[in-house]
């Protein structure tokens, strides 16, 4: 380990922070339970007088708003989309874990628990990990209830299959649209609440402020999209929803409207953002064709199961892939990891691929690409199964990239797709800010330092149906309700006007797009796979330059009262640009390497990530001090019991 | 490549709109149809001019939100893909390129190319669901579903709701949409106890939401970026006029 | 299948394309009978005068004679005017659920036949006005004489009056295109599709569309041809 540089002109440390709500001195699985006999509840009939906020419509805030309003809470939900159903959890491919152990391979949810810690790179709190592998199997339940067609065998019953490197077969899927599958159950049971009058819906609305009244938070500023006007919402409680930040990178399999902006602001009222540097770059993406690109594809991971990644032994090999002989190939990742092979973590499988590339062996238009070759595949099983297993991947990929995959082998290569930071929560989802929940992808809490396959779909339902029902009550019963101050109201209302406006004058000369893209590259090359201390302290550098810039020469056409997309882009951007400084500071000062941040200067002789437990077993939560530099909480991760190791996969 | 497009702009709901002629050139035959319109936008933000408002999110084919009837056709020409996964390889270098937003009473255009689809929620609402309150299911392999019927459920289920059908059908019905919700449900054994109420329910807000009716000419399916089949709309008449005489 | 209420039939899309099916297929059973009566014309003027008659003695002694005709007329009067007017009904909905037109007209990519049914409709419409003004009531035919059903029928396809045939055949034809569609439409509305036999019920529907056509254009192209004089 290197001395501990000093890097004090970027950040404070502040107080150390802890979960206080997990009965940590109970035997880890039986703290849910017991938390859910601690929480005060609230009086059936005092139900109604209670009002949540939800932001947010995906599967953690579709979920949340049903079972919320299926409580009897007045909810009201905001989605920036035209429906609830659009949010982005409709994307995810691959399927969602649960401890079912309906294969009677050894599952459990003490395996699933150990599992998620270990993926994680131990860098997630226990109580919270454990309490998601338990609610994991009542979620197949509920989901099935719902009428989600999941896949099944002849006898009629479920069917899983192992995905993602794990060892048992735990994933329930529905084809490769599970995400989309769970989401419209979850979508369905808000639109029956809806339809019961138990939560109010407004799409095409954005959060773009919280309301704060005695260091609470009370209710959200939206802004109507359709016709520009800014409106406020009061309630007894907020809940955030509000996904990812991976759009940061500009280039990310997110889309294109996914935003920090609802959590960020939040940020800015005193919720602790922790983890930010954590990304997971996903290998099997396609790669980048030009300059014109707005957004990656993500091909499932499933492929990995019987597509071999390969490229050229020789570097510069610019011959077509049918030409090079085998024995010219270099298939690094059965050679590097023996025991894995093509399906190591994906992590691992990303910087392998990176690492390839910048010997100069990379495929494909600028070199980055690496090949995942299905030809094996089809000799061993047979061009009929092959179809039956991928064709609808094959044809997506074929759409895309005008190529056919059965006659010659795919191009991959990493592209952002899921960040495991987000704001601080405790175990019962609330922020450092009381009365504000954080719920899926927007919170930090339960996939460490790197999230495993299909444990986001979970992460998301865990949260929404069965965790915020929950703690949620339990804040509504210990804080009666108060009426916030119009003057309050008005001022958040005002500010957020003042934004608006601000943009619209600034009528510079570069679109917003430009910055976005620009700050992409940013994050790309300094804070992506592959981070230096170097590379970091520049990156922060030219982030700070490109942000002033933003406000002096951003140009936003239209106006501020009707649909206008540059606008609604430019609030984002802004986020952004202030959102990956904090990513390269988290960066900066996490100098192990670990999950989804690999530190060039921490690695052991094999070139493999170098965990430094001593020093940063610890989530980093990070506090907004308003244009100075950020102060950094940290809370300690005690290990009881899945204790840390190296991650191997040799 | 280079392009002529004729696209609809409408300021707003109350605006009457009209075709306005672009010229784009140096698209990449690798850019996506939206990419490409993408590179017309940045080029009207820098000239001043209010960039092409056009709904859009995940460009993966999967959320249902991007639309446009290009030429004549939502979605466009190659069948069973939607806007964001049609590439610019299927166009000719120097064409001229129609694009309107999908016209319906029941589907107003906001702006420009983007369309207001809140009827289909208010379908949904309607009863496309299955009551199942959070915490009251029993094991997920207590009942077992036939492979065969879990498996056309999930073609049903396979909507992603954009609206094409809609917007291809003569008569603007969203007969296809609806059918294939009624029918995901109705073909699982969890969604029988309400498969009455909610066939007769979501027609009723159909018909009340002004979209017209089927008369089967078929042009939803060819249309549908999912390729649904006209089958469900003929299970989801069976299950009306069974329900209706109950 | 329980029969839905009528109220409810009237008031849904659903239900009044069931009732264009459900009167669709009760006019196609009785087009069925009036081309095996038409055809009767090949066996001479005897026969087919006396299967006239006989029509008119259908159900007797329990009825009074011609009491049969016009019930049955009642009966296909209520059909065409529920099918025509559901149709009407179905034509201004589609209307009113797209007030602005596309600029770009949409190529058809569903059948044909499917997208004339409209215009194909009026035209039978008019023809069925025509034809009986001709042949039923006799007012428009040369002849024209009640009771000489064979001599109205030669006398209305005289070879000099070719126009009138020519009609005939266009109308016939529009007809042929309607059953085409409207058979497979009928089954899909009443829910009665089964999709593994899609292409048999295609072609049942084609096979049945052509037989009424011929079976309905053979006789006034004979007479127009001099065949049956």
């Amino acid at each position: 380990m290197t001395e501990t540089p000093d890097l004090s002109e970027f950040y404070r440390s502040g107080a150390p922070i802890a979960d206080a709500k997990a009965p940590n001195d109970l035997p880890v699985e039986r703290r849910w339970t017991q938390r859910k006999f601690d929480v005060k509840l609230v009086n059936p009939a005092n139900k109604r007088k209670k009002t949540v906020i939800v932001v947010g419509t995906g599967l953690a805030g579709g979920s949340a708003g049903a079972t919320l309003g299926e409580l009897g809470y007045k909810v009201i939900q905001f989605c920036f989309q035209d429906s609830p159903r659009r949010a982005h959890s409709i994307a995810a491919q691959g399927g969602i874990n649960a401890a079912k152990n309906y294969r009677n391979d050894g599952d459990s949810v003490h395996r699933l628990f150990y599992d998620t810690v270990k993926g994680g790179d131990f860098r997630a709190r226990e109580s919270n990990v454990h309490r998601l592998a338990e609610v994991s199997t009542q979620i197949i339940d509920q989901c099935v209830a719902q009428g989600v067609p999941f896949a099944r065998e002849y006898g009629g019953l479920l069917d899983n299959r192992s995905f993602g490197g794990a060892q048992v077969s735990r994933t329930f899927y529905a084809r490769g649209q599970t995400g989309q599958q769970l989401l419209l159950g979850a979508y369905q049971a808000l639109m029956r609440q809806v339809d019961a009058g138990n939560v109010e819906l407004h799409p095409r609305h954005e959060m773009l402020d919280l309301i704060m009244h005695e260091g609470k938070a009370r209710g959200v500023v939206v802004r109507n999209l359709v016709n520009g006007e800014i409106k406020s919402y009061t309630a007894d409680v907020v809940v955030l929803a509000t996904g990812g930040y991976g759009n940061v990178y500009f280039l990310s399999t997110n889309a294109m409207g996914s935003n920090v902006t609802a959590a960020w602001r939040a940020h800015k009222h005193g919720a602790y953002f922790a983890n930010p540097c954590y990304t997971q770059i996903h290998p099997t993406c396609i790669p980048v064709s030009g300059d014109h690109q707005s957004k990656l594809t993500l091909m499932s991971e499933s492929l990995r199961n019987d597509g071999r990644v390969w490229v050229p032994k020789q570097a510069g090999d610019a011959r077509k892939a049918a030409d090079i002989p085998e024995d010219e190939r270099d298939y690094y990742l059965e050679r590097i990891y023996p025991a894995f092979g093509n399906l190591v973590p994906r992590d691992i499988a990303s910087r392998a691929a990176k690492n390839v590339c910048d010997e100069g062996r990379g495929v494909g238009p600028g070199g980055l690409g690496v090949y995942l070759d299905f030809s094996d595949a089809i000799e061993r099983l047979g061009l009929k199964a092959v179809e039956a297993k991928y064709d609808n991947l094959f044809q997506m990929y074929e759409r895309i990239t005008g190529e056919n995959p059965y006659e010659q082998p795919m191009r991959i290569y990493p592209a952002v797709h899921y960040t495991m930071g987000g704001l601080w929560v405790d175990y019962d989802l609330e922020s450092t800010v009381p009365g504000l929940f954080v719920l899926g992808e927007a919170n930090f809490s339960d996939h460490g330092a790197n999230r495993l396959g299909a444990s986001a779909l979970m992460q998301g339902l865990a949260d929404g149906y069965f965790v915020i029902p929950q703690t949620v009550g339990d804040y509504l019963a210990r804080n009666p309700a108060t009426s916030v101050p119009d003057e309050t109201v008005q001022a958040a209302v005002d500010g957020v006007q003042a934004q608006v406006d601000k943009l619209l004058s600034i009528k510079g000369s570069r679109t917003v797009d430009s910055y976005h893209r620009e700050l992409g590259h940013i994050m790309w090359e300094y804070c992506g796979m592959e981070r230096t201390d170097e590379g970091l302290r520049k990156a922060i550098g030219l982030i700070r330059e490109l942000r002033a810039d933003f406000w002096k020469n951003v140009t936003v056409p239209g106006s501020g009262d009707d649909l206008n997309q540059s606008l609604e882009k430019a609030g984002r951007v802004a986020d952004f640009l202030e959102l990956g400084e904090l990513m390269c500071v988290d960066a900066l000062h996490r100098t192990e390497s670990c999950g989804g941040h690999f530190r060039a200067e921490s690695q052991d002789e094999d070139g493999e990530a170098k965990r430094d437990d001593e020093n940063f077993s610890y989530a980093a939560a990070w506090e907004w001090t308003g244009g100075d530099v950020p102060v950094l909480h940290k809370e300690d991760l005690v290990f009881e019991y899945v204790k840390p190791s190296t991650r191997s996969y040799k | 490549m280079k392009l002529k497009l004729r696209i609809w702009r409408q300021k707003n709901a109350a605006d009457k709109g009209r075709m306005v002629t672009y010229e784009v050139d140096d698209i990449s035959e690798d850019a996506s149809f939206l990419e490409m319109l993408d590179v017309l936008n940045e080029r009207l933000a820098v000239e001043g001019e209010e960039p092409v408002a056009f709904d859009h999110d995940c460009r993966e084919g999967i959320c249902g939100m991007c639309s446009l009837v290009i030429n004549g056709q939502p979605h466009g020409p190659e069948r069973n893909t939607t806007t964001c996964q049609l590439h610019m390889r299927k166009f000719k270098d120097g064409e001229t390129i129609d694009i309107e937003p999908w016209r319906a009473k029941a589907f107003p255009v906001v702006k420009d190319l983007v369309v207001d689809r809140g009827a289909f929620d208010k379908i949904i609402e309607a009863g496309g669901y299955i009551s199942a309150s959070t915490g009251t299911a029993p094991d997920a392999h207590a009942t077992p579903v036939p492979k065969a019927d879990a498996d056309k459920a999930f073609v049903a289920a396979e909507c992603i709701g954009c609206g094409a059908c809609v917007a291809a059908c003569p008569n603007g019905s969203a007969a296809l949409f609806m059918s294939a919700k009624i029918s995901h449900l109705g073909l699982l054994p969890q969604g029988q106890p309400e498969r009455d109420d909610r066939v007769v329910n979501m027609v009723r807000t159909h018909d009340d939401l002004d979209f017209g009716g089927c008369t089967n000419t078929g042009e939803c399916t060819v249309a549908c970026p999912k390729g649904i089949p006209l089958e469900f709309i003929g299970r989801m008449n069976k299950d009306w006029l069974s329900a209706s005489g109950k | 299948m329980a029969i839905a209420s009528i109220p409810s039939l009237y008031r849904s899309t659903v239900g009044k394309k069931a009732i264009m099916a459900v009167t669709g297929v009760l006019m196609v059973l009785w087009l069925i009978g009036h081309m095996v009566g038409n055809l009767k014309i090949f066996f001479g003027l005897e026969e087919f005068n006396g299967y006239a008659a006989w029509l008119r003695t259908l159900g007797a002694p329990a009825l009074h004679e011609g009491w049969f005709l016009w019930v049955m007329r009642f009966g296909l009067l209520a059909a065409v005017v529920l099918h025509f007017s559901t149709a009407a009904e179905l034509t201004v909905r589609a209307k009113r659920a797209r007030p602005v037109k596309y600029q770009h007209r949409a190529k058809v990519n569903g059948s044909y036949a499917a997208r004339t049914m409209r215009w194909g409709g009026v035209i039978i419409l008019l023809f069925i006005v025509w034809h009986i003004l001709d042949l039923t009531v006799g007012t428009v035919n040369p002849h024209g004489v009640h009771g000489e059903a064979y001599q109205n029928v030669v006398a209305g396809f005289a070879p000099d009056r070719w126009y009138i045939t020519l009609f005939y055949v266009l109308a016939v034809v529009s007809l042929g295109f309607h059953l085409r569609h409207g058979l497979v439409s009928a089954v899909q509305t009443l829910g009665l599709k089964n999709p593994r036999q899609d292409k048999a019920l295609n072609v049942i529907a084609t096979g049945f569309a052509a037989l009424i056509t011929v079976g309905f254009l053979i006789v006034p192209i004979s007479v127009t041809l001099g065949v049956v004089d």
